[in-house]
């Protein structure tokens, strides 16, 4: 009996430390970012640093502002979902309700597959195939706000079929049937019945998609050109949060790399809330359903 | 007038013999019950007569099925024969929106848009549902905080708001309390002199009360069909008055 209730102590002990380890980390990082972010925000100046149009580190004096980034990262995230949102929904209204089983078998790996092709690689494929094809079609150099958002348009696609999908398959059967049953065809009944239901679903991926989209780096870096600019057009080049740290992180010092990190800080406020708008619409989905 | 004539149908589910033989004919403007033990195809009969069946994978049926003397299975368009042939079924099933947008729905479907119309419509529909009273300060709020019997209620109100010929009901009642069944074999009583009804029931008591006609199943042959007062009075087949007594089932 004692052993028994021994060895039962030791393993809350080990479940324990493994759950402490996840939430450590974040906490960690949490404090690494603000401390070492927070202080060179307040010395550039909050304002300055949020709302300044001007970056120029090797200049004397310096500037950091990032206002363009930040821009720039919200304009590239909006290209994403203008693209990803609806062609995701759609495909995971086929995976769940159209698609013959022969083809569900093919088409279900390939959209998981998806998610599993490192950024690296999209960002190969962005600059190989989209890049030239904007450049030539719609001019400009072609690395542009429009490459980064379709390349990421496409990234964001396997978070949202997969998240909307089960959001759909998770509607009750009798939504279904008692549309039929009053003589609307199918179309009608998946997309005025399940649809519907499954909303705070498919709200949830796309938010997914949203936070996967902003926080991109790789691929991004290769294909938006990356001038410190707000972009006029769709062709012009752009660049994210994620992409100034990325590009200058390796040869910066002293307040530049600091600033480097503040840019970090302002990328983990964007992520923290996403996460945050994604609790609210699980809570308030729960409420609805309970 | 028949409404439905049903000959030597047979229904098969992948290999399973669900449905064998069966024949017989339903009456405009009556309620005819179908009751048997769990199992013995009356509700595939029932969901074959709006083809609800065909969601079912491997559902095969042969024989031939009329509606007014027109062939269910043949070129009638399904989604036409589901708005002449509405359903209510088992579980009630309000679509998660507003109580005004459910019965709506059916009109929106079949192409109503003018706002006027759809609120005569809801209206008249709850009114025949007998429920008008009960939810008309609600109209805007969800379907899914009404009460089980008001649900079942006001998913005959919707299938309603389609304007049917017939309603089938495939034990509308099972899972609501004896003050709800009351009220809706009441709206039954009434609802037969514009609707045909075809009711699959588990409740004897029920089919006694409120059916002109019964038909009695088991393992998926008809075994006797006939007035209900007969069926129940002196039933012809000795596992029908087994089954009415109480003896299995």
């Amino acid at each position: 009996m004692r052993i028994n209730r021994l060895k039962e102590k030791a393993m809350q002990g080990v479940f324990f430390l493994t759950a402490i380890t996840s939430i450590a980390a974040v906490v960690i990082i949490c404090i690494f970012l603000f401390y070492n972010g927070v202080p060179a925000m307040a010395k550039i100046g909050f304002g300055e640093f949020l709302g300044g149009q001007q970056w120029s580190p090797r200049n004397v004096p310096a500037s950091y502002g990032i206002f363009n980034m930040i821009i720039g990262s919200i304009y590239v995230t909006a290209g994403a979902l203008v693209i990803g949102v609806p062609i995701g929904i759609l495909t995971a209204v086929f995976l769940a309700r159209f698609c013959p089983k022969s083809l569900y078998k093919v088409l279900k790996p390939a959209t998981e597959l998806l998610a599993g092709i490192p950024s690296i690689v999209y960002g190969f494929f962005g600059l190989m195939v989209i890049v030239p094809f904007i450049r030539e079609h719609f001019g400009g150099s072609g690395s542009s706000l429009l490459a980064a958002s379709i390349v990421l348009g496409i990234m964001i696609l396997p978070t949202i079929i997969g998240i909307s999908e089960s959001a759909l398959r998770a509607v009750p059967e009798s939504y279904y049937e008692g549309a039929l049953a009053l003589g609307a065809t199918k179309e009608r009944s998946v997309f005025k019945t399940i649809l519907p239901a499954s909303k705070s679903g498919v709200l949830a991926g796309v938010v997914l998609g949203i936070g996967r989209a902003i926080g991109e780096t790789m691929a991004v870096v290769l294909i938006e050109g990356n001038q410190v600019q707000i972009p006029a057009s769709l062709t012009d080049g752009v660049r994210t949060l994620t992409a100034n740290i990325v590009l200058e992180m390796g040869y910066s010092t002293g307040l530049h790399r600091e600033a480097l990190i503040a840019t970090g800080v302002v990328l983990f406020v964007f992520i923290l809330l996403i996460t945050l708008s994604m609790q609210a619409i699980k809570s308030r989905s729960e409420k609805h359903n309970g | 007038m028949d409404k439905f004539t049903i000959e030597d149908m047979n229904l098969y589910y992948g290999k399973f013999h669900a449905l064998k033989n069966v024949s017989l004919n339903m009456q405009e403007n009556k309620i005819t019950a179908f009751i048997g033990p769990s199992g013995c195809g009356k509700s595939t009969l029932l969901k074959s007569l709006n083809r609800m069946n065909d969601l079912v994978e491997g559902c095969k049926i042969t024989g031939s099925l009329k509606l007014d003397g027109e062939d269910i299975y043949g070129n009638m368009d399904v989604n036409v024969l589901r708005k002449r042939v509405g359903m209510v079924f088992q579980k009630a099933n309000p679509f998660p929106m507003s109580v005004y947008d459910n019965i709506a729905f059916g009109p929106r479907t079949h192409g109503i848009k003018n706002k006027k119309q759809l609120d005569e419509i809801v209206e008249q529909s709850l009114r025949d549902a007998a429920i008008w009273d009960e939810l008309k300060d609600r109209l805007k709020k969800s379907a899914l905080g009404l009460s089980g019997g008001q649900q079942q209620r006001l998913c005959i109100a919707r299938a309603l708001a389609v304007k049917p010929e017939v309603l089938l009901m495939d034990e509308a009642t099972s899972a609501l309390d004896p003050i709800s069944t009351g009220k809706i074999e009441e709206l039954c009583l009434k609802l037969k002199k514009d609707y045909t009804i075809v009711m699959v029931t588990h409740n004897m008591q029920q089919a006694l009360r409120i059916s002109d006609y019964t038909a009695f199943f088991l393992l998926g042959e008809m075994i006797e069909y006939n007035d209900t007062d007969t069926i129940f009075s002196s039933p012809k087949e000795k596992k029908t008055e087994e089954y009415i007594t109480g003896r299995f089932g």
